[in-house]
């Protein structure tokens, strides 16, 4: 499962932000601001992609560096984000 | 105000003939459609179109002294003639006319090339000195008007713009990768450096001289502040009567004129100085803006005010994407160089306007913001440096919600990201170019879509550390605002708002703008004042608002900054886009210029088509600075289309 996020993570980076087809250029660790590939509006396009894409809600004091400014962090948080959900689905 | 070209043997050679001459001068007919005239010797050409705006029937050029020893072929104006004649006459010289043209030739005659101090204006000028077999060139202290030259085969070549110079034989247009580069980074190439290899624009304030066989470069004014702590005029009061006087008088020499001269109004403060400076001298001055639909940047309300708190007559005009888009491609025609905002295109609408409303002069509000410290990198800048004295602060980058309140996509911002944006070198406060690093890492993002080539042609480059390299030894002893200022009035000012969205969009329609508050009395007083005068906490030119703000509505007065901008992708991806927007766009044609990545721009294109939100301040420039360079190969190096 999060294998599929972070790939799905790393291609609209890739596609979006780097302009490329992928975003194999960025580690999962970098971080999305030092490496200039968040601009200074990039991160509501980033929390745009995760709300449309994962069907969650991004709330406001969720929208931190932790959270979003790496490919790991952001796969780490959309998991959780989601994890309650699966566990009303095998509930 | 007007257009020359011209060439020069450096060593006794047989010249180019007459109709070459004659074709560049007529390539800037739009300059000076009025009248035109060459004049050629056996080491000179020296061609002329022309603007008739002072003595319409006695200001026919190249002009010459009455013995021929010197000519001159003149862009421009001197608005200080009336006393410099004066002056110049008492000290027996004999003037012919009543033209500022002959100004420069009677300032030459009595002091040689120093003569170019005594003048006050916006010009570029050739002159040639028969007996001496001398040609001097020169350009105003602002970079208001063009001048660009190349040495072919032992000619010095020149013209008013580059368009000209292709026309003479053996010169070809061909882009520079690292005048593409600078304009990625500063918005323009730096001068002497063009967008094309090859070709240099003369740097404002400086001279040419060429004789002997050698061509020298050399500056004749140069922009300067006072060292940290040593600014001169300590009482505020004291300093605003001087800048209103000085301002004064600015605007009342650039009334001189045998023609109608109107007066732009954006809405906001600076331009709403100048026209009411002007209508002291015209009780019914003629004033023009643009509108825009988008709330966003339309500022017609604030225009409105203005125009019933100083009873103009007044025109606007609503541009819309489509207009933009369908004049853009005639637009960088005469930018000449590639830009990274639509805005120039607006206002070369408004140009043409003004000019079939019968206005051939308008003044503008333009270099206020340079001079008094009005832009909000200035505020930046400060908070940027309060905060990395202590970057751990929670509060001190709370102060950056104060900045770019115009722009929606950063003031919508999480403050956590806003803090990690403006982060970007808050270590480097030692770096002379600190106020300006954050614009130019978001204006370099550009450089992810330059192609292979262009990456291995530019091969390691740094834009950066080309600029470092030219600032005056003195400039660590300056205040950090005024750093800033210099940064802003020598790189942005003249290679962009001067040129691409100032003189060239309006003489492409005949039209001179003249801006009392580069005048360089004013600029030079402004440099001397304290920086507190000028950025006083957040509050932007300060002494200026204080001293000025009283012949305005309070509502003028007391609103932000808000920059002229015009809507950048949006303009040329709507339904009905002209053909040129796709062409010029598609792989094969970004493929057959070679300076982009074709995969990389149509990622570019589709993101700006269907953005999520609004597209961000870097795609817009990027897409802007793509289509134009695209454009700029199409018109000047090689049909794309």
């Amino acid at each position: 499962m999060k294998h599929d996020i972070s790939l799905a993570v790393r291609r609209f980076i890739g596609e979006n932000f780097l302009f490329r087809d992928d975003g194999d250029a960025i580690t999962h660790d970098a971080s999305l601001l030092d490496a200039g590939i968040i601009d200074s509006t990039g991160v509501l396009e980033l929390v745009c992609f995760l709300e449309t894409t994962f069907g969650i809600e991004v709330h406001d004091d969720e929208m931190l560096p932790e959270n979003l400014d790496s490919i790991r962090a952001i796969s780490n948080y959309v998991g959780r984000k989601l994890e309650p959900r699966k566990i009303e689905l095998v509930a | 105000m007007c257009g020359i070209a011209g060439f020069f043997a450096l060593s006794p050679r047989p010249l180019a003939p007459r109709g070459v001459l004659e074709r560049m001068v007529e390539a800037v007919r739009h300059r000076g459609p009025d009248d035109g005239g060459v004049y050629l010797d056996d080491r000179a050409g020296l061609g002329h179109r022309r603007l008739s705006i002072v003595d319409l029937s006695g200001g026919r050029q190249p002009l010459s002294t009455a013995d021929e020893k010197l000519w001159v072929t003149f862009n421009g104006e001197i608005f200080n003639y009336v006393e410099l004649t004066k002056e110049l006459t008492a000290r027996g010289r004999v003037f012919r006319t009543r033209c500022d043209t002959e100004t420069i030739l009677h300032a030459y005659a009595e002091y040689g090339p120093d003569g170019v101090q005594s003048l006050n204006g916006d010009f570029a000028y050739a002159l040639w000195d028969r007996s001496r077999k001398r040609l001097v060139m020169a350009r105003d202290r602002m970079g208001v008007r063009p001048l660009y030259y190349t040495v072919h085969q032992g000619v010095l070549v020149f013209a008013s713009e580059l368009k000209s110079l292709f026309l003479y034989p053996g010169l070809r247009a061909e882009l520079d990768p690292l005048g593409l580069d600078q304009c990625f980074t500063f918005w323009s190439p730096l001068a002497p450096r063009t967008a094309f290899k090859g070709i240099y624009e003369l740097p404002p304030g400086h001279q040419l001289i060429a004789e002997h066989g050698v061509v020298k470069v050399q500056p004749y004014w140069r922009l300067t502040f006072p060292e940290r702590g040593e600014h001169g005029i300590a009482d505020e009061a004291q300093a605003g009567e001087q800048v209103e006087a000085l301002l004064a008088d600015a605007t009342r020499i650039r009334m001189r004129a045998d023609v109608p001269v109107g007066a732009y109004l954006s809405g906001g403060f600076d331009s709403s100085v100048t026209t009411a400076l002007a209508k002291q001298h015209n009780e019914a001055l003629r004033t023009f803006s643009l509108e825009f639909e988008s709330p966003e940047l339309d500022e017609s309300a604030y225009q409105r005010t203005l125009v019933d708190a100083l009873s103009t007559d007044h025109s606007s005009l609503r541009c819309k994407g489509g207009d933009i888009s369908a004049s853009f491609e005639q637009v960088i025609r005469h930018t000449e160089r590639p830009v990274l905002r639509s805005a120039p295109a607006a206002l070369y609408l408004l140009s043409r306007q003004v000019r079939d409303h019968g206005f051939k002069v308008v003044l503008t509000g333009e270099g206020a913001d340079e001079v008094f410290g009005g832009y909000d990198i200035f505020k930046e800048a400060m908070v940027r440096r309060f905060w990395a004295r202590q970057p751990d602060s929670k509060w001190r980058p709370l102060l950056l919600r104060r900045l770019y309140p115009y722009l929606g996509g950063l003031q919508s911002q999480p403050t956590k990201y806003l803090e990690a944006f403006f982060r970007q070198g808050l270590g480097a406060s030692d770096d002379p170019l600190f106020s300006h690093l954050p614009r130019f890492a978001l204006t370099r993002r550009i450089s992810q879509f330059y192609s292979g080539d262009l990456r291995r042609t530019i091969n390691g480059y740094d834009p950066l550390e080309d600029l470092r390299s030219t600032l005056p030894p003195q400039f660590a002893s300056w205040h950090p605002l005024s750093r800033a200022q210099y940064l802003e009035t020598g790189c942005l000012l003249p290679g962009y708002i001067l040129s691409s969205q100032g003189d060239r969009v309006a003489m492409a329609h005949g039209v001179e703008g003249r801006f009392p508050f580069l005048d360089h009395r004013v600029v030079e007083l402004g440099a001397a004042l304290a920086p507190a005068m000028k950025l006083k906490g957040l509050r932007e030119k300060y002494v200026l608002r204080q001293r000025l703000g009283r012949h305005l509505p309070s509502s003028i007065v007391e609103r932000p900054k808000q920059p002229y901008r015009a809507p950048d992708s949006e303009s040329f991806l709507h339904a009905g886009a002209p053909q040129y927007v796709e062409e010029l766009l598609s792989p094969a044609a970004i493929a057959r210029a070679g300076y982009f990545e074709p995969r990389a721009v149509r990622r570019l294109v589709q993101k700006c088509r269907s953005p999520l939100g609004p597209v961000s301040a870097g795609d817009n420039m990027a897409f802007v600075g793509i289509l134009s360079t695209q454009l700029l190969h199409s018109c000047f190096v090689q049909a794309l289309i």
